[in-house]
């Protein structure tokens, strides 16, 4: 490259004060690229109240932290992130910019990528330096394939699926240079205007970070079903998921749906109820440790991805499974 | 009201992963034989909410809908589907020279397509094409237009000059509106799509399709496909994860049970 762009700019983003594991993830990223085609880590986080923001991104591998802390921030709305972010990008010039491929980071990144007239690879799950260029490998066709992609304009941007890579462990005694920004945002600029939002209040443990996901599908044959998935779930606290056929149908809340248009889980073990397997799922779930499937067709696809499979009827098996581990809790 | 309906056509996307091929060496979709092509689900979508706009709009409401595509010569069928759904006409961009474009390419050439269609008020796009997954080049368009963009639409709804969104959130719901002319992107929430009437497939035979080169929206060869693209194609392929599965068997679904529960356990899943 001819320009004299270098370095990684990492997006943080901030729920509660705090990053969110995603944010610390792409650190960990940003640090291994950065380690082959050299330059610094700047994280940068919007939000309010990130006192102690600072210091954890440096823990986690800042070399430099640039925070915009301002009420504007509390809630995420892209157009109020845009002229800031751009603004920042700009000064910084990074070669390489991380996002999350999250709900905020999916509606964030490809503005910000017009905005700057560079591109973006969205929902990257790897990126290596190849002759100095980020090669970004990323899924495609539903989850069937991979392609890896390089762009011929700097900074190259790119979203990164959540749990693709791991955190570093946190080192209190690195330093970094944390800055406070101002906001230039023109408020009176914002053209679209929230006029309500509503969320159902996460209970129980979340998925991203439970350590035992139970996902179900139709095979669970109705919403009943959910019911010992939940029950199961509490026992080994973990998260109830759902395939996005079993949303659709609204045997539970939408929010359940992993996998490509959905949310992506990655923990010890995901076991799939009544789930065939469709690539558009397992883009949500194959990078779990260990898949356990239960299935009534020895031949549904999702055992060529399951460590454990269990041919049966779920409607069997799953109560089964809750009485067994309620005895082993005994 | 002008709505423009932005869609793709792909290869079925649900087709099982064992029929599912890639000619590596050449970096390219080996089409499976025999199936035809569909419009990207999203994006059929996104046609259905259009429909849903001028269902609701009063009688004698002026309501054109307009399907625009890029697409390789000769494909047709997505123009085709989206018209006998009941858009009114469509603009098809065919020309080899629109080939092979990344994201930014294809924002830009709709972009450039519908400010020469002129006076839209509503875009509307999926959220992703489901080949690329990218979801880019909606709110690209947006940008290049310069234009409010609300995404994850799944529900849309006009009225005084002003669009207002149901979006969906991963634990929720937000309203969103803006002033028209904006841009919505579509999710699956928005819900089913009609059927076809007989009516409207035969009329769709009937409905004007042009297609316009890249001179009709003021670019020249160098600014559109694969001669203007700023993304290069390193390798595509199919990741090989298949594992030994170990089937658990039992007499009874509680010994079947049993078993998984004590490998939960020495797993310290318990
Ligand atoms: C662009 C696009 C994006 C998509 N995004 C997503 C996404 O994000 N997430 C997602 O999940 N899907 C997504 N899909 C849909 C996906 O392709 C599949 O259609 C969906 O995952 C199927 O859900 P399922 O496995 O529950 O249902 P099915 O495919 O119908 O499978 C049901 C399974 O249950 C088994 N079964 C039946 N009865 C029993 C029983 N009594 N006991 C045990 N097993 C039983 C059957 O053998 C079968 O394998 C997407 C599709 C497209 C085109
Ligand atoms: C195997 C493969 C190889 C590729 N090779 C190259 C390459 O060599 N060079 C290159 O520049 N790009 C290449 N691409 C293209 C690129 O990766 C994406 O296709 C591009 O970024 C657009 O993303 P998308 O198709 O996922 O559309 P998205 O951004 O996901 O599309 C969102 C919405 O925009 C609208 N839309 C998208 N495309 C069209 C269209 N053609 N007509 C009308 N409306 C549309 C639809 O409403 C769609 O729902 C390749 C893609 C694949 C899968």
């Amino acid at each position: 490259m001819t320009d004299n762009k270098s370095g990684v700019l990492v997006v943080v983003e901030v729920e509660d004060s705090q990053p969110i594991d995603l944010g610390l993830e792409m650190l960990a990223l940003a640090r291994r690229l950065t380690g082959i085609m050299g330059g610094t880590v700047t994280a940068v986080a919007f939000g309010t109240g990130l006192e102690t923001t600072g210091e954890t991104l440096t823990a986690y591998g800042a070399d430099q932290v640039l925070l915009n802390d301002n009420e504007i921030f509390t809630n995420f709305h892209a157009e109020a992130w845009l002229p800031d972010l751009s603004k920042i990008i700009t000064e910084v010039e990074p070669a390489l910019v991380l996002i999350g491929h999250s709900e905020s980071g999916t509606d964030l990144a490809p503005r910000l990528a017009f905005r700057l007239d560079v591109d973006v690879a969205t929902g990257c799950e790897s990126i290596d330096i190849v002759n100095g260029r980020p090669h970004m490998t990323r899924s495609c066709f539903g989850g069937l394939a991979r392609e890896v992609i390089t762009f011929t304009k700097t900074p190259a941007l790119a979203t990164i699926r959540s749990k693709s890579q791991q955190a570093l462990v946190p080192d209190m005694k690195r330093s970094a240079e944390i800055k406070h920004v101002s906001s230039i945002l023109d408020v009176n600029a914002i053209r679209t205007r929230v006029v309500n939002r509503d969320r159902e209040k996460a209970v129980g443990v979340q998925m991203e970070s439970a350590k035992v996901v139970i996902g179900g599908g139709l095979g669970l044959g109705g919403p009943e079903g959910f019911k010992t998935l939940n029950e199961i779930a509490e026992l080994v606290d973990g998260a109830v998921g759902a395939s996005r056929a079993a949303c659709d149908l609204d045997w539970c809340p939408r929010s359940y749906q992993i996998g490509l248009s959905g949310r992506t889980v990655a923990p010890e073990l995901y076991i799939a109820v009544g789930i065939s397997g469709a690539s558009h799922h397992m883009a949500g779930c194959g990078n779990s440790k260990t898949i356990v499937s239960v299935n009534s067709d020895p031949k549904a696809e999702i055992f060529k991805s399951s460590r454990f499979g269990i041919v049966g009827n779920s409607q069997e098996i799953m109560p089964a499974l809750a009485e067994e581990i309620r005895k082993l809790k005994a | 009201m002008k709505i423009v309906v932005c869609v793709k056509q792909i290869q079925n996307p649900e087709i099982p992963a064992a029929q599912f091929r890639i000619d590596e060496e050449a970096k390219v979709l080996i089409p499976v034989s025999g199936l035809s092509p569909v419009l990207s689900p999203f994006d059929e979508q996104a046609v259905e909410a259009a429909l849903r706009i001028r269902d609701r709009a009063e009688e004698g409401a002026d309501i054109e809908i307009t399907i625009v595509t890029i697409a390789p010569k000769g494909a047709r069928a997505a123009i085709k589907a989206a018209l006998a759904l009941g858009a009114d006409n469509a603009v098809l961009l065919n020309e080899p020279t629109f080939d092979g474009g990344g994201g930014y390419v294809t924002a830009r050439n709709l972009a450039e397509t519908i400010r020469a269609i002129g006076d839209v008020d509503l875009i509307l796009t999926g959220r992703q094409a489901a080949d690329g997954d990218a979801g880019v080049v909606g709110l690209g368009i947006a940008e290049i237009l310069d234009i409010p963009a609300i995404t994850f639409a799944r529900n849309v709804q006009t009225a005084d000059g002003v669009v207002t969104v149901q979006r969906v959130l991963q634990d929720g719901i937000e309203t969103v509106e803006a002033d028209l002319p904006a841009l919505v992107t579509i999710s699956n929430e928005l819900g089913k799509v009609r059927n076809a009437s007989m009516r409207e497939t035969m009329r769709a035979a009937k409905k004007p399709v042009k297609e316009w080169t890249p001179e009709d929206i003021g670019l020249d060869e160098t600014q559109v496909g694969s001669s203007a693209t700023r993304y290069e194609l390193e390798r595509l392929y199919i990741p090989v994860n298949e594992i030994e599965c170990e089937f658990i068997s039992g007499d009874t679904p509680a010994e079947i049970a049993a078993t998984l529960a004590q490998h939960m356990r020495e797993e310290n899943l318990i």
